[in-house]
């Protein structure tokens, strides 16, 4: 839709979460209320073919994983005290490998912590949140430009790979107004998305020579389909630990690690000694470090993953070639850095960590020019 | 071996009654001339969910208690029966007394909605496959493991449960013989219906309660057999709508200029209620009218009616990455409560200036302050509107008539009075 004339607005990133996940085809929002993400629902609201309001989040994810049966490309939106309830029933989507869409919006916590204040803290979470550790492919928001390019790619991932997959973000990505010029964005093209057409029988979780097995909506009228939550085979008949159960449980592993696309911002600059790695909203925070420190004559270069999990190799291999790398994020932890380094961070990696309020470009920079 | 069981020898314990649910099931769908792909059945967790590699039909087997949610997703999603080519689904939900009790919340609410789905509840009056331990259906005076000297409390009333949260078909059969007639019945109803079968588990009940007969204690239980019939109402169907894009919006035309070269932070801060966010939003596309980059970022306490409301706005002639405000330029108080949130934020100030509103106690602070009657000057309700048009035309940060046209223009703009501002 690039156009030519400069359309500037106000606009929050929920808006344009929302307009990109219809134009990249997700048909149906199912949603609980819950700060900071009920304006994702009311714009799903506004704007889904199907909207649904559910009683709860975990009737949310099962109607999410019916509708996604069906054949639909079902959305919702929450934040941790909702998530928390998914989470169950994520893992049997994971396993039933139903494609869906699930907003994180991050607030303050533990528990209700503050609903009305950002925070950057789920991002451990979800490196665990499947049960024996399977990755689930999770993509992270930092800019208005992300909330129209990331949920496509998310959708498109969710299908492509038969899974649910998370998509990142926070109270002041999805909640601040901001001045955007909506000719910037391009067009988005609908998901690609193809259902099995083969001869009899379908087996639901036979992925033949490939790691994703083809797609068949339960209640079609040519083949059988079986879906199961519980360990099971390529049929989909329910097994202890049979060798074909345990090695399609594993193609779960195989298929998120190889076939999550991996994106990601990396501005490096020539000579420059420190690497800044940021994600989300403190992503706005190091543009404008790195923008101030170059001004000062300081060269530093900016990572800004947005393929989160699985974690892509080649976050490791860039700050491989730091001599100093900074680490901001705004969670007590610093969690990227512990999903980088575990417990030991090495001395050459420093983090800038805040919560209850955004870090400030200030503080990285100091860091940085330390 | 028929045409809706690939296999015959159903994975139950020797008299269990399960047996008599599936071929029931089964001569129900014959009954109704259905086909195999015809029907969706949703297994919970529970011995009766291992069934699912003897049914030729869709099967989906869920999580324990979720298995009528994720049915009711799945209805919900189907095509209609005139898409499909084939009258109707059935959707069959297949759950234990367990489930019922753990998911009994999604099974009233596909009863309110009116699912079309059909809701076969195996009552064995105990949690059979995880050893015996009392549910919410099991009936006062049951022997369980956990309860040798009988269960002490009252069982749940499922039908009356259903029919009362609007459920047009709800029934209760002592699960022996044949039953295939009500559960075709059920099958049959418009919407949601449910049906209870009442069974001792071979394995737990009939060992802990050796002298019980499923006829007589159903009678002892109160669990009634009948069929109950609420008032018919159409199937629940999401309808799909044609919806306008989010991004119709109007481009905020340049009409005006700026004199701001750098950045400039300020903080509006009242209370709920008073229009702070609003006010701070027509700010904010003024300033785009203006040439310039805007933020507005808003923070509340979660009851959104009382309290303080304060606004972030950060205006600049660059892009703006950072939209936090460590140090504001600017503060502007319209209320008692925006002054309270604010002043340890406004004691911090060194430099900048603090607008406040007359009815106010001038707090701590290295701000110059400017005092003015806002609240008395435009009400309560538009006391943030007139703040900010003062700071404007006292700064020229963006020019007055640029946010009084913004105002204007606004869905609010005919409800304000703006002449003599």
């Amino acid at each position: 839709m690039k156009a030519t004339q400069p359309h500037p607005v106000l606009i929050d990133g929920s808006r344009l979460i929302t307009e990109a996940c219809i134009r990249a085809g997700a048909d149906a929002y199912v949603g609980y209320p819950i700060t900071p993400a009920s304006l994702i629902f009311f714009y799903a609201s506004r704007r889904f073919p199907i909207a649904l309001p559910a009683p709860d989040e975990i009737t949310a994810l099962q109607w999410m994983a019916g509708l996604s049966a069906a054949g639909h490309l079902p959305v919702s939106a929450t934040s941790f005290p909702g998530f928390a309830l998914m989470v169950e029933s994520i893992n049997m989507a994971y396993m039933m490998e139903l494609p869906m869409l699930v907003i994180l919006v991050q607030r303050l916590g533990p528990a209700t912590g503050t609903a009305t204040a950002g925070a950057q803290g789920d991002l451990l979470l979800l490196n665990g949140l499947i049960s024996g550790g399977y990755p689930l492919p999770a993509f992270c928001i930092s800019d208005l430009e992300d909330c129209w390019l990331l949920p496509p790619v998310a959708l498109q991932t969710a299908v492509d790979l038969r899974t649910p997959v998370v998509l990142l973000t926070s109270k002041e990505m999805v909640m601040t107004q901001e001045s955007f010029d909506l000719a910037r964005l391009a067009e988005i093209a609908p998901v690609r998305r193809t259902v099995y057409d083969g001869p009899g029988p379908y087996g639901t979780y036979d992925a033949g020579d490939g790691l994703v097995p083809p797609f068949l909506p339960v209640g079609n009228d040519r083949h059988q389909v079986r879906l199961n939550a519980s360990t099971h085979d390529r049929c989909g008949i329910i097994q202890h630990t049979s060798d074909e159960a345990m090695a399609n449980t594993r193609r779960l592993q195989a298929k998120v690690e190889a076939r999550t696309p991996v994106l990601y911002h990396l501005d490096e600059q020539k000579g420059a000694q420190t690497l800044v790695v940021t994600w989300d909203i403190t992503a706005g925070a190091a543009r404008e470090a790195v923008a101030a420190l170059r001004a000062q004559g300081v060269p530093v270069s900016l990572l800004i993953p947005r393929t989160l999990l699985p974690l892509p190799a080649i976050y490791l291999e860039a700050i491989d070639r730091y001599p100093r790398v900074v680490i901001a994020e705004e969670n007590h932890q610093g969690q990227l850095a512990h999903l980088l380094f575990g417990r030991r961070i090495p001395p050459n990696v420093r983090t800038v960590t805040a919560i209850g309020r955004m870090i400030q470009p200030d503080e990285i920079a100091r860091e940085v020019a330390r | 071996m028929n045409g809706f069981l690939v296999k015959p020898e159903l994975p139950y314990c020797k008299g269990c009654g399960h047996h008599l649910i599936v071929r029931n099931t089964v001569k129900a769908l014959e009954a109704l001339n259905a086909s195999p792909l015809d029907v969706v059945l949703v297994t919970d967790i529970g011995c009766h969910g291992i069934v699912d590699g003897n049914f030729a039909t869709h099967t989906v087997h869920g999580l324990h208690g979720r298995s009528v949610a994720l049915a009711a997703g799945i209805t919900m999603g189907l095509p209609p029966a005139g898409e499909r080519g084939t009258p109707r689904p059935y959707v069959i939900v297949y759950i234990g007394d367990g489930g019922a009790t753990i998911g009994l919340q999604h099974i009233l609410e596909a009863a309110r909605m009116n699912v079309d789905l059909t809701v076969v509840v195996h009552n064995n009056m105990l949690y059979g496959m995880t050893g015996g331990q009392p549910s919410g259906l099991t009936p006062t005076g049951f022997r369980t493991v956990l309860t040798p000297q009988g269960y002490p409390l009252p069982h749940h009333d499922l039908p009356r449960l259903v029919l009362d949260a609007g459920a047009p078909f709800a029934a209760r059969v002592v699960g022996l013989g044949d039953f295939s007639d009500v559960l075709r019945r059920a099958l049959e109803a418009e919407g949601f219906s449910l049906v209870e079968v009442l069974e001792i588990c071979v394995s737990y009940g009939v060992k802990m309660n050796p002298d019980l007969r499923l006829k007589e204690l159903a009678q002892e239980a109160g669990y009634e057999p009948g069929i109950w019939e609420g008032p018919a109402r159409p199937a629940f169907r999401p309808s799909r709508r044609e919806t306008a894009s989010l991004l119709d919006m109007p481009a905020v035309l340049r009409k005006y200029s700026s004199p701001l070269e750098g950045r400039m932070a300020l903080i509006l801060a009242g209370s709920a209620g008073e229009g702070v966010q609003q006010a701070a939003e027509l700010l904010a596309q003024a300033a785009i009218a203006a040439g310039l980059h805007a933020t507005k970022k808003g923070s509340y306490p979660v009851t959104v009616g009382v309290g303080f409301s304060t606004a972030e706005i950060v205006l600049s002639r660059d892009p703006i990455f950072y939209h936090g405000v460590p140090q504001p330029d600017a503060m502007v108080v319209t209320s008692a409560d925006g002054l309270a949130n604010q002043r340890e934020r406004i004691r911090r100030m060194a430099g900048g200036v603090l607008w406040l509103d007359a009815s106010l106690p001038v707090p701590e602070t290295g701000a110059e302050v400017r005092v003015a009657d806002f609240r008395g000057r435009a009400g309560a309700r538009n006391a943030a509107l007139y703040a900010l048009l003062t700071l404007l035309r006292e700064t020229g940060v963006v020019p007055p008539e640029a946010f009084l046209e913004t105002v204007r223009e606004s869905p609010i703009g005919r409800h304000v009075d703006l002449s003599g501002w």
